[in-house]
């Protein structure tokens, strides 16, 4: 069972935190804008220079190959990139019950990335990220920009896969209700840079 | 067969069309002008001036001058290499990337064809040795300059991208391939158009001298091909030298982007 442990992160000014997300445990986290959230959530899977321990599973961050640890702790921002220019390109293997799950039919991988609308790149977005199989996720606003009804294909599949696979989940949102409906464990996270759990 | 030997007066006929040129510019508001002003005095002092050294090189067969002119001119091109990219990385790396790869691109090539194709003695013969460093030389320049400035523009601008990828799991190989395609192929172009057309569109300038100077055009076309080849050999390696090593100290060892260490100045 995947264990997210955090312990004494730093990051450019800001840390040191510490703090632990069970198996199939979904905490959100929320503060004013440049508080270091998205920064959080970078230094967890190692994009960024930080200093501290993190854990999944007991084993820790720097015993194995960042890009490893990446597919391992997935990261989707608030929007998501393509380079490529079909949908398909982005994907090594794909499953279909998952595109159908976030309301795609598998010729979706034919579409052409220039006429995603928002909503449907992040869904992909999501989709293409969990076909890596992360045992944690954390999610940096995923659906701050997205209607009603994207909002809840995204958290149903979020929330199925945590529970599915017992994943972690640090979820960054500034929805009070949204954060009611997927989290029952809050940080937040004040300009300070403080981290208290509410 | 000779050539006629250019009077002072024919080179400054030719003058007074730049200056006419500079005039229009003016005329015309382009902004050219001054810029072509400079630059043709300069090529008229700096060639006069390798005239004269080469001229004194040819009667004092001294390894060491040579040696001397020859760091001179490579000192000269990566401080141009390095000064015609738009963002670079800080500080003294970037001058040491376009150093390291010009040098073990240019000298290596340029020792290999004095010994084994040339064949003169001494090897280092001034007659062979300068022009075709001086060849080797530039164009390595110019393509080096050409893909990193190509890389790190790219990289600044699609930083995002890089990023998406690596999070995915990508290393920095993998989420930079088509980048590092488009910078070495942006270098490797001039060359590989100018060996295409050779010939066809356009006769290249060192044949075009050698046979205005009155050597006869087959020879002056062997020469050439030589120089082609070289000058291809010679940009491809500097340019996947000098791309590897940009790469390398933008990416870290875990995999991340760093483009703090690069200036932010356009």
């Amino acid at each position: 069972m995947p264990v997210l442990r955090v312990k004494g992160l730093c990051y450019q000014q800001y840390g040191p935190y510490s703090f632990t997300i069970e198996p199939s445990q979904c905490v959100s986290l929320s503060g004013p804008s440049g508080a270091g959230k998205s920064l959080m959530l970078r230094a967890i899977v190692d994009l960024d220079v930080h200093q501290g321990e993190i854990y999944l599973d007991d084993v820790n961050c720097s015993q194995m190959p960042a890009t490893r640890w990446r597919r391992l702790i997935g990261l989707l921002p608030a929007t998501s990139q393509w380079w490529f220019d079909t949908v398909g390109s982005h994907f090594h293997s794909i499953d279909n019950t998952l595109l159908q799950k976030t309301g795609f039919e598998s010729d979706v991988m034919h579409w052409q990335v220039s006429r995603l609308s928002q909503g449907e790149s992040q869904r992909l977005g999501l989709v293409r990220m969990i076909c890596n199989k992360p045992r944690a996720l954390l999610l940096d606003e995923p659906t701050a920009s997205l209607d009603s009804n994207n909002v809840e294909l995204m958290e149903a599949l979020i929330t199925e896969y945590s529970h599915e696979h017992a994943a972690p989940v640090l979820w960054v949102s500034h929805d009070r209700q949204q954060t009611r409906r997927i989290s029952k464990r809050y940080f937040i996270l004040d300009t300070q840079g403080r981290l208290t759990e509410e | 067969m000779g050539a006629i030997a250019l009077s002072p007066l024919d080179l400054s006929i030719a003058a007074i069309l730049v200056l006419m040129l500079a005039g229009s510019s003016a005329w015309l508001h382009l902004g050219f002008g001054k810029q072509v002003l400079i630059a043709s005095v300069r090529t008229a002092i700096q060639l006069f001036l390798v005239g004269y050294v080469l001229n004194f090189l040819f009667a004092h067969v001294d390894f060491y001058w040579i040696a001397g002119i020859s760091m001179t001119m490579f000192a000269v091109a990566v401080w141009e290499a390095t000064a015609r990219q738009q963002r670079k990385i800080k500080g003294w790396r970037s001058y040491a990337i376009n150093a390291f790869s010009i040098f073990i691109s240019t000298f290596t090539l340029i020792v290999f064809s004095l010994v084994v194709i040339i064949n003169e003695y001494p090897w280092y013969s001034p007659q062979y040795a300068i022009p075709l460093l001086g060849m080797m030389l530039g164009n390595c320049m110019t393509s080096v300059a050409i893909s990193i400035d190509r890389l790190t523009q790219s990289l600044w601008k699609e930083r995002g991208i890089i990023e998406q990828r690596l999070l995915l799991g990508e290393t920095k190989n993998q989420a930079t391939l088509e980048l590092r395609k488009a910078s070495v192929n942006a270098g490797m172009i001039p060359i590989i158009n100018a060996m295409m057309t050779a010939g066809i569109v356009s006769l290249p300038g060192m044949m075009t001298g050698q046979i205005l100077a009155g050597a006869p055009p087959v020879e002056a076309v062997k020469y050439q091909i030589l120089i082609m080849f070289l000058i291809a050999v010679v940009t491809g390696s500097g340019v996947i030298i000098a791309v590897w090593l940009t790469l390398g100290s933008l990416f870290d060892k875990r995999d991340r982007l760093n483009l703090q260490s690069m200036t932010t100045d356009i």
